[in-house]
Formats: C-alpha cells, structure tokens, sequence
C-alpha cells in the first residue's frame, strides 16, 4: 500500500496508513503490533487492579482509593444509562470496555513508536479496524443478550414493535450501530495519529506537544463515548424486553 | 488511469470537506446554546459542560466518517490502482 513519506529522514515521522507487521498463525494472517499493544494495554489494567486489590482495607488509601473512584466512575456510566434497577450484572462488561479502550488509547499518547518493528509501527491498538469491530461486535451481542435475558424469545418483538414495517429498518439499524461504534473509534484515533504525524513532519520539536495534551483529553473522551453507547444499548434492549413481556401479559 | 488518480484525490479532499460542513454548523449551535445556558445559571456549568463535550465528540464523529472515507480513498483504492507505484 501506498505510503506518504515527505521527509523519510526524520525517524518519527513517516506517515503510513495500512502497513502492518503481518504473522501467520495457523492459516490467520495476524496484524502482530495490534496483538503486541493490545496485550500490553490489556496488562497495564490486569497489573494495576491485581495490585491494588491485595490488601484491601476498610478506609481505602492510595491505589485503593484510586481504583474505587474508577469503579463508581464505570457503575456510574451504567446505572445512567440502563437504570438502577437492572444495571448490576453489566458492569463489569462497561467497566472492561472503558478501561481497555482509555488505557489503549492513552498507550499510543506514549512514544512506543521509537521501537523499531519489521511492519507498520507500535501504537494504539485502536488505530486497527479489527480491534474497533471486534468491540463493537461484543457490544452488539450484548445487547441481544441483554434483550433475550430480559424478555426470552418476544424479544424478537423488538424488530416488529410498532409496525412489521418497521422490520427491514431494524435490521440496518442493528448494522449501523456495529458500523458506527467502529469507525468512531477507529476514525478518531488514526485521525490524531495523521494530525501528530503530519505536525511531526511539519516542526517536530515543542509544536505538537500542546495537541497530545489535547489528545489525551479526546482520546479519554472516546472511551467514554464507546462505555456510555454500549451501555444506552443494553439499556435500550432491557426496557424493550420488559414492554415485550409486558404486552405479552396483557394479551 | 490519469482520471481515475485524480477523480481519488478530489474526491478525497471532497469528502473531509463536505463532511465538516453539518457537524461544523451543529457544533456551533450546541456551544452556543450551552453559553446562554451557563450566563443564565452560572450554577450549572459543571454539569452543562459535561453533556456538551460529550455531543461535541458525537458531533465529530460525523467528520471523522467522511475522514475515514478520504483514507479509504487515498490509501485502499489509491493505492490498488495498478500502475501508479512504479512511477
């Protein structure tokens, strides 16, 4: 694929789209530096609660009150959103989606991109299509979860509630979300990947450093974007379930 | 194949433009509107700004689609049209 290297002098600054450092595993081609970060972005999570849960305390301190403001912080973006009734059993599915993504995200703020790798570059994990749509995925099978929990199989009501007309509309909906979660989040990131590179070719000294703080901030944002939008569809599949069940009753 | 190399990079360049256009205007009318409410109840800005960075971010998503769109352009078919990388 087609590469735009402006200055190929400078060694931060090749600006490439699309060039990954493939590995063969059992007949998958793998894209090795998405697996690379993904792992470490999964780890820095793993290590931080494994930590900061081995002496819990009645008062917590320290890493234990960090970890207790995140927690309320996660719950708190799925008790608004899917109700205080319902919310409990999905938290920890919310509270995993939002620290992947914020700690994904904030690794590729960090200059891993200084290690050199056969292919493509080591950054975010999310700048790869196939992480952003294996997380929309999982929110979509949640929200079907979610629903057939709730209400069994009238959740199929859901496709037919006003009107069957509304049958094929539903069925594009289902997909636009799937669409939408993933380029949101993939078309975000590489958009302040191209924004630092191209700043990178054009002064790469001090300039870009006010637009990673920047970054920092939009990219938390993100996170949170994806956490609540996952969370407003399951909610959504929850309260559709009960009207199904409801209306069943009523019969 | 000229045409084709051409019709790619205006389009390209089209569809990041065009895409700013809506979300530009909407953004404009939210931060606006998220003004008056803080000169009106100075006491809620915490609370407004929250909701209004949250929907500025959805609203730049829409930018972000046509974005995606101009890569998907430049890099995928830009880059498979036979020919061009030789010269």
């Amino acid at each position: 694929m087609l590469a735009l290297n402006a200055l190929p002098t400078l060694p931060l600054a090749a600006l490439e789209v699309g060039k990954h450092w493939d590995w063969d595993i059992a007949g998958f081609t793998v894209h090795g530096e998405t697996v690379v970060t993904t792992w470490i972005a999964m780890s820095v999570v793993i290590i931080l609660c494994f930590v900061g849960t081995r002496k819990l305390e009645r008062v917590p301190s320290g890493l234990q009150g960090f970890l207790e403001y995140g927690m309320d912080f996660v719950s708190g973006i799925a008790r608004d959103q899917i109700g205080a009734k319902d919310y409990k059993p999905y938290v920890p599915l919310i509270g995993t989606i939002f620290l992947f993504v914020f700690s994904a995200n904030w690794l590729g703020q960090l200059p891993i991109r200084v290690i050199h790798i056969p292919g493509g570059e080591l950054t975010t994990p999310s700048n790869d299509v196939n992480t952003t749509l294996g997380l929309a995925l999982i929110a979509i099978v949640s929200f079907f979860y979610a629903g057939f929990k709730t209400a069994g199989l009238s959740f199929f009501k859901f496709f037919i509630m006003p009107n069957p007309a509304f049958l094929p509309l539903k069925i594009i909906e289902v997909f636009a979300r799937i669409m939408s979660l993933t380029f949101r989040l993939f078309g975000n990131v590489l958009a302040e990947e191209l924004v630092l590179g191209v700043f990178l070719l054009l002064v790469p000294f001090i300039v870009p450093i006010p637009f990673m703080v920047l970054f920092l901030f939009t990219s938390a944002i993100q996170a949170l974007i994806f956490a609540t939008l996952t969370a407003s569809y399951i909610g959504e599949a929850i309260e559709e379930g009960h009207h199904a069940v409801d209306s069943h009753h009523h019969d | 194949m000229d045409i084709a190399v051409a019709g790619c990079l205006v389009g390209a360049g089209l569809a990041v433009g065009l895409a700013a256009i809506g979300p530009g205007i909407g953004q404009g009318n939210a931060a606006g509107k998220a003004l008056e409410g803080i000169a009106r109840q100075p006491e809620a800005e915490g609370k407004l700004r929250g909701t209004l960075l949250l929907s500025l971010a959805f609203m730049e998503t829409l930018t972000i689609y046509g974005l995606v769109v101009a890569l998907i352009l430049l890099f995928v078919t830009l880059g498979g049209l036979p020919g061009l990388l030789k010269g």
